[in-house]
């Protein structure tokens, strides 16, 4: 553990992405302190003249600018993207604890059990993702919750499968053989030797799915289909964006995907430096 | 291939078939419930029908039988006749008609989006591992990593924006009978994040071939490189590739839900978006059903041709 | 003019911790049809100095000093002229077969395309040469082999593939990087002859990379041993084992244990019976025929094994690859439910218990591994994993009782207690050992099974565990269940010798007995395939030879491979018998021509 903290830290690309996404939090959670404006409220000297009124500026108040309804993008930028990263980290919190709880009973009890198990998985992942999403935000209406439960739903799929494999290469190993032979007893090998060994491939996994949410997020946003107004999300300001960048207000588009691509990148620098420490083998 | 070879591929593709066939069954059940359980029917979400008028139109739909006896029908129907049953918002055009015009449109630039990804991507990332640490190695590293930050919705925008808006060299959106110039944005857009990710795992997949033992063998029978690379290193570079490659030609065909809409091209992913927007569950679940069996196929497809890359499974 | 001349040969590597030195100054020359052995523990460089040679280096280590070959400097020259010398004057063979030719390309792909670019020999000119040295190496069905991948062949024949192919263009040298180590040792004595064979017949000069002296006293003329990156002594090898000069020689070979050796017998002063084993079997279901409607045969890895162990005495059992003696310990203790027969321990039928019974059982009955670092749980410190026994059969210490007793145990297995909170991977092979050791060690058991525990380690590392078990022994008093595939070894910590042939003992007695005077044929090859370190008498040895390499355990004939007489006689399922032919020296029976 002292070395991959160790090896972690060497990792320049890896630390300064930490650094930015640390600034971007802060954003979130200090930004609204000087927001003048707040994300729901219209500026109605801006909506009849988006394009001069509209445009980011000190004095009006509106740093990034309105959205084409003349609502404050400050605001809803600092909304958005907290949103997802709320998402992010949900979805891949929820495929952490699903993922690993059914993949570790699956490999480790082996036999017809893990068939069973596994098979489901595999119908399950069968269903093109962005399709299961959509389903659920259809079914269970598009709240807060259902997005969670959808994003959950898929991102623990591939979860499993990777623990389940892990868990079959470790049940071989000799170090587990060694613990059954002291009498230590199965429930234990478990939590004791198999959980811990696991973390590694684990967190790697959890972290590179963060982005991977975020992005699933986003597409669904930018379908429409994502969370209702006044809450918006970084995907669903980025079509907006994208929607009215003919129009001559480029920043609609911008600042959103700004913020966007930075976390993404970031959380991508920071999963690979993870990885590249806990699990120096797999370069 | 020698007899027992096909032999055994065959009985191989017999194998995984028997497990497929029941999977996409299970699948079409699973969706079909799935859509049961959903709260309001087509015929709910607007202002309320007389009663009597509901009931003939369920009858119509068959959705007054058992629960049973609709999946049983539904099921039949799709195996026998491949008839996926009528649309419930359109009178006059049922599933089939729907996917018969929206998929081949898709499936078109999916297809080419997926060509261009692969070979590009695998291309890249080849160079990228020979050339390790010079210009084109940093080139593709960088390439894999924005490419993870540009999906397809995010390169539509920026393409409109470059060759429609400022450039004005392309149409901005349409498909005219599939020319040129309407599948060039589409399928940048829709290839350039998978060719980033296939030129990445290509690249680590090749730099680990190149060091291990069977390398140092044949460079020790004093083989040019070019022969190391083409006949000795190639092929097993490409076995991860391979395995990653069936789920991306999933994706870029889901994925042609956004690029449907975003360039209107008349694909099957602007129909299926409207059909979950008005409830029309006829159409979500004959599409979601397609690309299910499609999806499965396509695993099939990818462990067929991984056992015949790798003389080792072919068990 | 030698064929090889290696001046002031330097070799660095540039890794994330600096600038290691893998090779200091090495100078030496191998003249035509001489061998040249080169030996040395693990990291000393010797396989190195010849990859940098031939310009196979990895691509941030650098070399310098000279190399010529028949007078030709190539040491860092350009890759399109060493190609031309690479595969042509100079053929390579490495340590591991499986991994060093090319899985998905046939034998006579990767055999033709090395003439295709040395030789102007025509397609079917080339395919007839390969096919001729295929038959050369003694490689049964050669011509199937041809259209076989490597994953078809097993490990011996892989071997003899990598040095026909490294002869095909008759070279001048032949670099034969540790080509033995990964192969049974019945193989190993066929692969050695067959290099020796080669070196004779086409005047070829061998550079042979070891960590064995006994194959060094077999094979070589002239011998360098190497250290650290240095030559330590160099000679002909007569005199560098005779009289060796250098501290570093002295031990390797007094490491090294010698069949030939002999050792006071333990006197035994209550034979009181600890287990008695009877009939073992393990069978484990096996898929053939591959195709649509494969069935299941038994794989007999264990196949009615019965013997004795007495409190505080040592049983060796070994065996080459795939003979059960693994799966034979494992079957023991349960870790693997045999499938038939009974182990009495104390007079219980272990076989018999109850999951939590056999748990209490188990304290009596610990295990060591052959991986050092594959038994220890990678995110365990060393003393946790000590103590895990502990926690479970004596929950009642307070954890500061605990680890006072850790502290005890690492103390007499060797370990220091600065080392109370390392992580295997923080310490050697031979110090992880020493853990899994005392993990064992801890409770005190009346058994241990040793699986192949020092297989894995280097020579000097290897007598030091031999010897920390046998004061373990004297200190606690428990016996030893001793395994590995290796004679001598078995030889120089056993008190009785069980030699078993696929899942059967074929011979069992006390261990001068089965050394001295092997009556079964199978031990009697497996003795004079060990090699001695002892250049004189290695060479005047005559060799038993065994016709053909370990056959497979699906296939019913193998098991009578030494009673052919009943296979002429179709009774495929007979089981030899063992036989009393001195007291406590039984043999399987046998015919008397092989």
């Amino acid at each position: 553990m002292r070395d991959a903290r160790d090896r972690f830290l060497r990792n320049k690309a890896a630390i300064a992405c930490m650094a930015v996404l640390f600034l971007i939090v802060v954003f979130v959670l200090v930004g609204p302190q000087f927001s003048q404006w707040s994300n729901e409220e219209i500026d109605w000297d801006a909506l009849g003249d988006i394009q001069t009124m509209g445009a980011p500026s000190l004095e009006s108040g509106h740093y990034f600018g309105t959205d084409e309804l003349g609502r404050d993008l400050f605001a809803r930028t600092i909304q958005a993207t907290g949103t997802s990263l709320l998402v992010g980290l949900i979805g891949s919190a929820m495929a952490l604890i699903l993922g690993t709880a059914w993949g570790v009973i699956a490999g480790y009890v082996g036999g017809r059990t893990d068939n069973i198990m596994m098979r489901l998985v595999d119908i399950l992942l069968a269903i093109p993702t962005t399709l299961v999403i959509i389903l659920i935000l259809i079914i269970a209406g598009r709240s807060f919750v259902a997005l969670f439960v959808a994003l959950g739903a898929v991102s623990w799929l591939t979860m499993a499968r990777i623990v389940r494999a892990q868990t079959l290469a470790l049940k071989n190993r000799e170090f587990i053989e060694a613990a059954r032979a002291g009498g230590v007893s199965e429930t234990m090998i478990v939590f004791r030797h198999i959980l811990p060994n696991l973390f590694g491939v684990v967190i790697v996994y959890a972290s590179l799915l963060i982005p991977e949410m975020i992005l699933s997020e986003s597409f669904i946003s930018f379908l429409g289909l994502g969370i209702s107004e006044p809450y918006t999300s970084l995907g669903a300001l980025i079509a907006q964006g994208a929607g009215t960048m003919a129009y001559g207000t480029l920043w609609q588009l911008l600042f959103p995907l700004f913020f966007y691509v930075a976390i993404i990148l970031t959380m991508f620098f920071i999963g690979d430096g993870l990885r590249d420490a806990l699990d120096p083998k797999d370069r | 291939m020698g007899p027992l070879l096909v032999l055994a591929m065959l009985s191989y593709t017999i194998r995984r078939l028997l497990v497929a066939i029941p999977t996409i069954l299970l699948l079409i059940v699973a969706c079909f419930f799935l859509m049961h359980v959903a709260p309001g029917g087509p015929f709910t979400s607007e202002r309320p029908l007389p009663e009597a008028v509901l009931a003939n139109i369920e009858a119509r739909y068959g959705l007054d039988q058992p629960l049973w006896k609709q999946l049983w029908d539904y099921l039949t129907n799709i195996v026998v006749h491949f008839d996926f049953g009528p649309s419930f918002k359109f009178k006059d055009r049922d599933v089939n008609d729907i996917i018969a015009h929206g998929f081949p449109i898709s499936l078109t630039y999916g297809f080419l989006a997926f060509l261009a990804a692969s070979i590009v991507g695998i291309a890249l990332g080849v160079a990228a591992a020979i050339r390790h640490n010079t210009w084109i190695d940093y080139f593709a590293v960088c390439l894999g990593v924005a490419a993870q930050a540009l999906p397809n919705f995010i390169m539509g925008p920026i393409l409109i924006l470059t060759f429609t808006l400022w450039l004005g060299l392309l149409p901005g959106g349409g498909w005219n009978g599939g020319q040129w110039q309407y599948l060039v944005m589409p399928v940048i857009a829709l290839s350039t994040s998978y060719m980033g990710s296939i030129a990445r795992i290509t690249r680590s997949s090749m730099l680990e071939i190149l060091h291990s033992n069977f390398i140092r063998t044949a460079r020790a029978k004093g083989l040019p490189e070019y022969l190391i690379i083409w006949r000795h290193a190639l092929k097993p570079t490409l076995l991860p590739v391979i395995s990653y490659l069936g789920p991306v030609f999933v994706y870029v065909l889901t994925g042609s839900v956004f690029v449907d809409i975003y360039f209107s091209t008349g694909g099957l992913g602007q129909s299926y978006v409207s059909s979950a927007l008005s409830r029309d569950y006829a159409v979500l679940l004959g599409v979601t059903i397609l690309y299910g069996a499609l999806t499965v196929i396509v695993n099939l497809l990818t462990d067929l041709a991984y056992a015949w890359f790798d003389p080792k499974i072919r068990y | 003019m030698s064929v090889l001349n290696v001046q002031n040969l330097c070799v660095h590597f540039d890794t994330s911790d600096g600038v290691i030195e893998s090779v200091k100054d090495i100078s030496f020359k191998i003249e035509k049809g001489q061998c040249l052995g080169i030996v040395g523990e693990s990291g000393s460089g010797k396989s190195q100095s010849f990859l940098a040679a031939m310009g196979l280096l990895a691509k941030n280590g650098s070399a310098s000093g000279a190399v010529q070959l028949d007078g030709q400097e190539i040491l860092n020259s350009p890759i399109s002229s060493l190609n031309k010398l690479r595969g042509k004057d100079v053929g390579m063979i490495f340590q591991d077969p499986l991994t060093a030719l090319t899985p998905h390309l046939k034998i006579g792909q990767q055999m033709t395309e090395v003439l295709h670019v040395h030789t102007s020999h025509s397609r079917s000119d080339a395919r007839r040469h390969c096919l001729d040295w295929l038959q050369r190496v003694r490689i049964p069905d050669a011509e199937k082999r041809l259209n076989q991948y490597p994953h078809e062949l097993s490990g011996g024949m892989r071997q003899r593939v990598m040095i026909a192919m490294a002869m095909l263009c008759s070279p001048k040298l032949l670099i034969a990087d540790e080509p033995t180590t990964a192969l049974d040792v019945t193989v190993q004595a066929e692969v050695l002859d067959l290099i020796s064979e080669l070196q004779e017949e086409q005047g070829t000069a061998v550079a042979l990379i070891t960590h064995d002296m006994g194959v060094v006293a077999r094979m070589c003329d002239y011998v360098q041993v190497m250290r650290l990156g240095k030559f330590v002594e160099e000679g002909p090898v007569d005199s560098v084992f005779e009289n060796p000069s250098h501290e570093y020689t002295q031990q390797l070979l007094q490491a090294m244990p010698r069949i030939d050796a002999t050792h006071p017998i333990k006197v035994q002063s209550t034979p009181n019976l600890l287990l008695d084993a009877k009939d073992i079997k393990v069978h484990f279901p096996f898929k053939v025929g591959g195709h649509l409607f494969s069935r299941s045969v038994p794989l007999r890895a264990v196949d009615g094994v019965s013997f004795t162990l007495n409190e505080g005495e040592t049983l060796g059992i070994v065996g080459e690859s795939g003979c059960g003696k693994s799966t034979l310990a494992r079957a023991l203790i349960r870790l693997i439910e045999p499938t038939s027969g009974d182990v009495s321990w104390l007079g219980k039928n272990l076989t018999q218990l109850d999951k939590n019974a056999m748990t209490q059982a188990r304290r009596d009955l610990q295990i060591v591994f052959q991986d050092p670092f594959a038994s220890l749980d990678p995110r365990m410190t060393i003393s946790d994993s000590i103590a895990e026994p502990l926690r479970t059969f004596r929950p009642e210490l307070t954890s500061r009782e605990r680890r006072e007793l850790v502290q005890d145990m690492m103390n007499r297995v060797g370990l220091d207690a600065s080392m109370t909170n390392r992580y295997p991977h923080e310490l050697s092979g031979g110090q992880n050992q020493r853990v899994g050791i005392a993990r064992a060690m801890i409770n005190k058991p009346k058994l241990i099974i040793c699986d192949e525990a020092v297989s894995a380690l280097d020579v000097s590392i290897q007598a030091q565990i031999l010897e920390l078990l046998k004061k373990l022994q004297a200190e606690f008093g428990m016996s030893l269940l001793f395994i590995s595939h290796d004679l001598s070894v078995v030889k120089e910590i056993s008190d009785r010798v069980m030699v078993l042939y696929l899942g059967r003992i074929v011979e069992l007695g006390s261990s001068t007995d089965v050394c001295t005077n092997p009556a079964h044929p199978y031990t009697q090859a497996l003795i004079s395939a060990v090699p001695i370190p002892d250049p004189k008498l290695e060479r005047s040895r005559e060799r038993i030879r065994l016709t053909d390499e370990l056959s497979s355990p699906l296939d019913p004939k193998a098991f009578l491979r030494f009673l052919p007489s009943k296979i002429d006689s179709n009774e495929i399922d007979y089981v030899p018998k063992l036989s009393e032919v001195a007291p406590g020296h039984f043999v399987a029976e046998h015919d008397n021509v092989v």
